[in-house]
Formats: C-alpha cells, sequence, structure tokens
C-alpha cells in the first residue's frame, strides 16, 4: 500500500536536489519563501492561531527578515523545532534562520559553528513562590524545596547560586513545564524556577494569577538571541541589521504607523533618512533595496511595538521591559549606529 | 395382585409435584447478587468498599465532566463562566476540533478529502478483515491507497496512476515468469515496476496539468489525528508483508538472505523506536544534498514500518515454530514447492496462531505513531503539547485535552483488540 507516497516524495526530492547551494541571500531570494526555524509552541514567542497562523515575539523576526529580503512578511515557512532538533536544523541547511528563544553561549556560537545576530530578549532564570509564603527575596528561601526541570542549565545555575550565598535547598526533580505548574500549585514545591519569561506565562495561565509573585532576583544571564549559519557573512549581516533596524526603529521613534509617511521623503533626521533609505546606501552595500528597513518596521511595527503586542504588559503574559527597555530608558537594547 | 399393594400402603402419589419457583434468594437479580457479590461476608465486604470505591471516582468526575463548558472563547472566559466551580473546560476541543483532527495547516477548504478517504478505508478494509464478504471488493481495496493518497495529498492524478501502473506491470511479468522460476519473475516484475516509475518520473511532469482536479496539499500540513491515522494504517499494512517476509528469510536455507534477516531484525529491535524516528528526521539531513527536503513523513513511515516488521516477524517466527515437523514434511511429500508449500500449508496455520501476536503489535505500533510529536510532527499529541498548549488563549488546560487524546485512541485500539478477538473465535485457533 501506499507506494504512490514513495514515487510522489521521490519525484519532489529529485527536483529539489536541483537548486544549489549558493549564498543564503541568494537562496531565500530563488526560492522566494525563508524557511524560519521556531518552537513547536511557546505562549507569546511562537505559536500557531486558531486559524493556523504563527504569532509570537520570535516569529515577528522571521516576519521583519522575510519583508526586508522578500517583501513579503507573509513569505515565511515556519519550521517548529524543538531544543532537541534545533540545531540540527540549522546546520544541515534545512533552515535559513532559527528564532526560537536560545540562548547565545560561547559553545554554541563558537563549537556549534553559529553566528549569533543579536539579542531579541534578555532572559534570566527566576522564581516564583505562592504569596501566602511570604518570601520577598529569593535569599529567603533557605531550606525551600524547588521544582526544577532536569537536565536543564536552569538546574546548575540553581545549585551555583545556593552555593553562593551559602543556603539549602531541596529539589523536586520535574520533566516538563506542565508537570512544573502541576507540581508546583499542588503545593508538591515551595517554589519553581525557570526564565523569568517562561515563570510570567505559567503565572498568567493559573486560575488566580495574583496568589504567586516572581521574586525580583534573576540569577542568570539568558541572552535570547536569533542564529544563522557559520560562514555566510552576507546572511548573517542581513539577519543581524534587521533585527538592530527594529530596535533603531522605536529609538528614533519610528512606528509602523507612521514609517510610510517619514519614508516618503527625506526629513531633518540625518540617521532615520540613512534608516529608511532616503539617504545614502545602506540597503544596496547589503544586496537589498533601498526599502528594506522600511518593510521589516512596517511588517510587525519596531522592537517595542513587537513586544507590546506579543509579551508586553497589556498581554495575558504581561512582561515589563526590564532589561529589553532602550538603553535610553534603562535597558540594554542598543542598536550600533546605522551610518 | 395391585389391590393388595394398594392397601398395604397408606398413600401413593399418583401425579408429579408441580415445579416450584426457585427461593428468592436464588434466582433472578436477588440470586445473581447472592452469587456473585455477597456469597461469603468476605466478598460482601469487598464488594461495598468496591461500590464505595467506584462511587468516590463517579462523584469526583461525573460532576465535572456533565458541568462542563462548551461555548467560550478562552480559558479565562471558562473560568468567568464557571465561577470558580470546578468543572472541565471542554471549549478547547470545540474551539480547536478541526485542529485536533486535521493539524493546523491542513487548508480547511479540503477537508472533506481525509473525511472521505477515512470513511472510504472502512470500505476498502471490510473484504480484507471480513472474509464473507464478496471477494470483488478486492478490487477496491486494491484501488484505494492510490485513491486515497489522492485524495488526501491532491495534485495531479497521474503520479498515483502511474504508482499503480508500475504494480500492475510488475505484476504481470510476475504472473507470467512467476510460474517456471520464482526468482526470475520476482526480480523481473521488480524492474518492470521500477521502469515504469523512472518513466514516470519525466512523463507526469509534462502531462499534469497547472489547475489540478484537487489542489496539492504538502506533506509538512498534515497534522492531528489524520496524521496517527495515515502512520497506523499505512505502517500496519506495510510491516505485515514485510515481516512475513523477514521471517521467512530467517528461516530461510540460504546463509546470505537468513543473515541479512536476522541481523536487520536483531538490529533494529535492539534500537529505540524514537532513535530511529531522531535518525530520519535529523541525521538523514546530513546525508541529502542540501537543499532537498525529502518528505519527512515517508521517512517516518520508512522508520516505523522497518521497526513493526522486525517485531511483526519475530511474532510470525514464533507461529511457524509452533508448527509440527509434519506440516512440513506433508508438504514436502504433496511434491510442493517452497513458495507453494509455503503459501498453502505453512502460512496459514502459521499465522493463524500469530494473530494475537500480530494484533499486539499493531495495537502498540498504533500507539507508538504519537512519538512523531518529539520530532516535531503536529500529530494529535503534537498539535496539543504544542500549538494549542502554548496558545494564550488554552495555556492551562491539561485534563480535558490529554483526556480527549485517550478517549480517541481508546476507541481505535479497543476496536482493533475486539476484531482480534472475533477473528480468533471464527478461525478457532485453539486445537481442542
Amino acid at each position: 500500500m501506499k507506494k504512490s507516497v514513495f514515487l510522489g516524495a521521490l519525484t519532489i526530492a529529485g527536483l529539489a536536489a536541483g537548486v544549489a547551494a549558493a549564498g543564503t541571500l541568494d537562496d531565500v531570494k530563488a526560492r522566494g519563501k525563508l524557511n524560519c526555524g521556531v518552537t513547536t509552541g511557546l505562549v507569546g514567542f511562537a505559536a500557531p492561531d486558531a486559524n493556523g497562523e504563527w504569532k509570537g515575539f520570535d516569529v515577528a523576526v522571521c516576519r521583519a527578515v522575510a519583508a526586508a529580503v522578500l517583501n513579503d512578511p507573509t513569505a515565511v515557512e515556519f519550521v517548529p523545532t524543538t531544543g532537541k532538533t534545533r540545531f540540527t536544523a540549522l546546520a544541515s541547511g534545512e533552515i535559513d534562520l532559527l528564532a526560537r528563544n536560545t540562548t547565545w553561549t560561547f559553545s554554541r556560537d563558537v563549537d556549534l559553528k553559529f553566528e549569533f545576530v543579536g539579542v531579541n530578549y534578555y532572559d534570566g532564570q527566576g522564581f516564583m513562590v505562592p504569596k501566602s509564603l511570604g518570601v520577598s527575596s529569593a535569599k529567603e528561601l533557605d531550606g525551600a524545596t524547588v521544582c526544577i526541570q532536569t537536565g536543564t542549565t536552569t538546574e546548575l545555575n540553581l545549585a551555583d547560586y545556593f552555593r553562593k550565598n551559602n543556603i539549602s535547598y531541596e529539589p523536586v526533580p520535574i520533566e516538563t513545564s506542565a508537570e512544573g505548574a502541576q507540581q508546583y500549585l499542588a503545593g508538591a514545591c515551595d517554589t519553581y524556577t525557570t526564565d523569568a519569561s517562561g515563570l510570567a506565562s505559567l503565572r498568567a495561565s493559573f486560575e488566580n494569577p495574583g496568589d504567586h509573585v516572581i521574586l525580583p532576583e534573576i540569577i542568570s544571564k539568558e541572552p535570547l538571541a536569533p542564529l544563522v549559519r557559520h560562514g555566510d557573512n552576507e546572511w548573517a549581516d542581513v539577519a543581524r541589521w534587521t533585527l538592530n533596524a527594529l530596535i533603531a526603529a522605536e529609538e528614533l521613534g519610528v512606528t509602523s504607523a507612521n514609517v510610510n509617511d517619514m519614508a516618503a521623503e527625506a526629513g531633518n533626521s540625518p540617521e532615520i533618512n540613512r534608516l529608511l533609505g532616503t539617504e545614502g546606501n545602506l540597503g544596496e552595500m547589503m544586496g537589498l533595496d533601498a526599502k528594506w528597513a522600511v518593510r521589516a518596521i512596517a511588517a510587525g511595527g519596531n522592537y517595542g511595538e513587537i513586544f507590546e503586542k506579543n509579551i508586553g504588559e497589556n498581554t495575558p503574559i504581561g512582561l515589563a521591559r526590564g532589561l529589553n527597555a532602550q538603553w535610553t530608558d534603562g535597558g540594554l537594547l542598543y542598536a550600533p549606529p546605522f551610518r | 395382585m395391585s389391590d393388595t399393594h394398594a392397601e398395604s400402603v397408606a398413600y401413593v402419589r399418583e401425579t408429579a409435584i408441580p415445579p416450584a419457583p426457585a427461593p428468592v434468594t436464588e434466582a433472578g437479580v436477588v440470586g445473581w447478587l447472592r452469587q456473585n457479590l455477597f456469597a461469603t461476608w468476605a466478598n460482601a465486604a469487598l464488594t461495598i468498599a468496591a461500590l464505595y470505591a467506584i462511587y468516590l471516582v463517579l462523584a469526583a468526575t461525573l460532576p465535572w465532566v456533565l458541568g462542563g463548558v462548551w461555548t467560550t472563547d478562552s480559558l479565562t472566559e471558562c473560568r468567568e463562566v464557571l465561577q470558580g466551580r470546578s468543572a472541565a473546560c471542554f471549549s478547547v476541543l470545540t474551539e480547536r476540533w478541526n485542529q485536533l483532527i486535521f493539524g493546523f495547516k491542513y487548508p480547511d477548504e479540503f477537508y472533506w478529502r481525509p473525511s472521505l478517504a477515512f470513511v472510504l478505508l472502512f470500505l476498502a478494509a471490510a473484504p480484507v478483515l471480513f472474509f464473507d464478504l464478496p471477494r470483488k471488493l478486492l478490487l477496491f481495496t486494491a484501488v484505494y491507497p492510490f485513491l486515497a493518497y489522492w485524495l488526501i495529498w491532491g495534485g495531479t492524478i497521474w503520479a498515483p496512476v502511474f504508482a499503480a501502473l508500475g504494480l500492475v506491470a510488475g505484476y504481470v511479468i510476475f504472473d507470467r515468469f512467476g510460474n517456471q522460476n520464482f526468482a526470475t519473475g520476482f526480480l523481473g516484475g521488480i524492474a518492470a515496476a521500477l521502469v515504469v516509475w523512472i518513466l514516470a518520473d519525466y512523463i507526469v511532469p509534462l502531462i499534469a496539468s497547472d489547475d489540478p482536479l484537487l489542489p496539492a496539499v504538502q506533506s509538512r500540513d498534515m497534522g492531528g489525528f489524520m496524521l496517527n491515522m495515515i502512520l497506523g494504517v499505512v505502517c500496519v499494512s506495510l510491516s505485515l508483508p514485510f515481516g512475513i517476509a523477514l521471517a521467512l528469510g530467517r528461516q530461510s536455507n540460504m546463509p546470505l538472505i537468513r543473515w541479512i534477516s536476522v541481523v536487520f531484525i536483531e538490529f533494529i529491535r535492539g534500537v529505540p523506536l524514537i532513535t530511529l524516528l531522531f535518525v530520519a528526521n535529523v541525521v538523514l539531513a546530513y546525508f541529502l544534498p542540501p537543499g532537498t527536503s525529502f518528505d519527512l513523513i515517508l521517512r517516518v513511515i520508512i522508520m516505523i514500518t522497518m521497526f513493526a516488521s522486525a517485531y511483526i516477524a519475530e511474532v510470525i517466527r514464533g507461529g511457524l515454530a509452533a508448527l509440527p515437523k509434519g506440516q512440513y514434511e506433508a508438504a514436502d511429500s504433496l511434491g510442493l514447492d517452497y513458495a507453494q508449500s509455503m503459501r498453502l500449508i505453512i502460512l496459514p496455520q502459521a499465522l493463524k496462531i500469530s494473530i494475537p501476536g500480530i494484533v499486539n503489535v499493531s495495537v502498540g505500533l498504533f500507539k507508538d505513531t504519537t512519538l512523531v510529536s518529539i520530532i516535531t510532527m503536529f500529530d494529535l499529541v503534537g498539535m496539543i503539547r504544542g500549538p494549542i498548549l502554548a496558545s494564550s488563549d488554552w495555556n492551562g488546560v491539561y485534563w480535558e485535552l490529554f483526556g480527549f487524546a485517550s478517549v480517541l485512541f481508546f476507541i481505535t485500539c479497543y476496536g482493533i483488540s475486539q476484531y482480534s478477538q472475533w477473528l480468533e473465535r471464527r478461525l478457532t485457533t485453539d486445537h481442542r
């Protein structure tokens, strides 16, 4: 049975094999679609909605790059990846860009041969406790039972933090975030620890989110960054500067609402003019046209708009900007100059 | 003479006593209860304890299930409706029904296509499963795989047509030469099929219209329970013939064939299925030329089929070993050659013995199809774990979704198991 499946797929495989491996930018242009790796589903960061359309903070990066390169924010083939398959999918060329809340670390950058193109979300490990526990700082957690996902960096961070502060804890090992939520709500542990953004979205799913607090201490650095393959610097530049364009747009006050007006003719601010292509030839240097950044910003808005729409304080996830505010507002976002 | 007797006995009963109804404690409902539930004090105590346990379970679940909410658009709304009452939020099933069944990317105007294929599946499977039905129905069964492929994947009709033609060509050659020499017929048949398929590879793109009757749907757009059904049905039906071939190969007198079979079976059985799936998903991509997208469903079908055939081969080997040696000798003494003796004498008996084992593997295999969710395919479990639980609307609904998945799988697996029991009764495999 189903020999035909085999035949049909062989035909497709044969046709697809004709595409040679040139530069990724040319490949994407020739294909007319950006293959973008995302998670199989993480609240606020990437998930298909009821109509099957991908939405989320990481998804917005894919759409911005597709808009800049292909002039169409919907020309994205979303390839769902898990924590285990994401790096092979990128290394084998199945995807062009991986935007999957991946922490930028030395070994991933150097040893696994990837190119991180800039941080789109500064995360860090935090603690959630029930309000009734009356704890206001992680340093008061001496002797607490802690729900912790096994085999993750969060487990190591936890051990480091408690040793450094000379306090003790008792781990309750769990396998998945869903299990963690159940155990924590059932009172099997005093506190649940994972990335702060994960804690926030988990808390948002609780019946009474107000009964739980996320402690102010962030005990690790988790810069989440989109990445591409090592060795194709032209493509890495496109991804890096698309992300920078979104960040710079917020700093310069360019939004999805006013970007088309501002790009219609050169204004007073030389940097905005260069960003939006009314002055200079930045797009051309990268192998794109002058309006690349205009399209990237129009696709989903600037960084601030994307943040507010997907994970900001008015969404169920309700994350504050915190470290992810512009440098002018005391955050870490700092796009290099467009010059 | 009779008189004397009559006078010597005070009373003789001349009619039978009319049958009295059984005592009320021994018959009817009461009798059944006494015999089965309250036979002794210990049994009575156990019965009451069991009833209490059942009451506790039902008291906890029934209000939760019956009081469920079916019409809201998100978990938050659901909780507002419930106002702190503990009840199920089944709205997630109604709102995401299509995603649970078909995945989130199958175009909704084409939902009728896999649905029709599903209905036709029963029609095609019926003559295979129930051999009292007219044999002519098997013709439809032979056409069904190609029809189902065309319905679900769409695209040009010529691809499945040529695939079928290849098989027909192979069968014709085999039929022509197989009688004289099995090997010539077999290899010739395979060669003929390959020739047709290679030709089709050139012809189909030329004659395929740009606007096919059923627009094509990509493999990666398949999902939901449909994907579990596709994988389960295809892999079970493919692994049975492969399993038989492997089992026979393992008993073959030809060393090369025997070694290949043994190595294949032992290697596949020694590796976890999830490892094979990771190989299919991740490692194969390194060996293929860059840019190639060798259909992921096809890769997974190949891996699951390999896995299941190795297990089925061992089950059937058990059936073969259970046959008395006399059966083999009887076949030889009748002058049957290998193929004939296997087809007419050995396999019908061996397969009959193996039915429970084969069904066991099939049920396990069907449930194992949910493992594909780990390699980022959105089957029923993948849809639940990924997109649905990750949407901000439904983040936090676990019991309802996984309960629904369990019910779907239970219905399917229970159906398979009931059929196999019917088949065993029908064939009466026990030698009483």
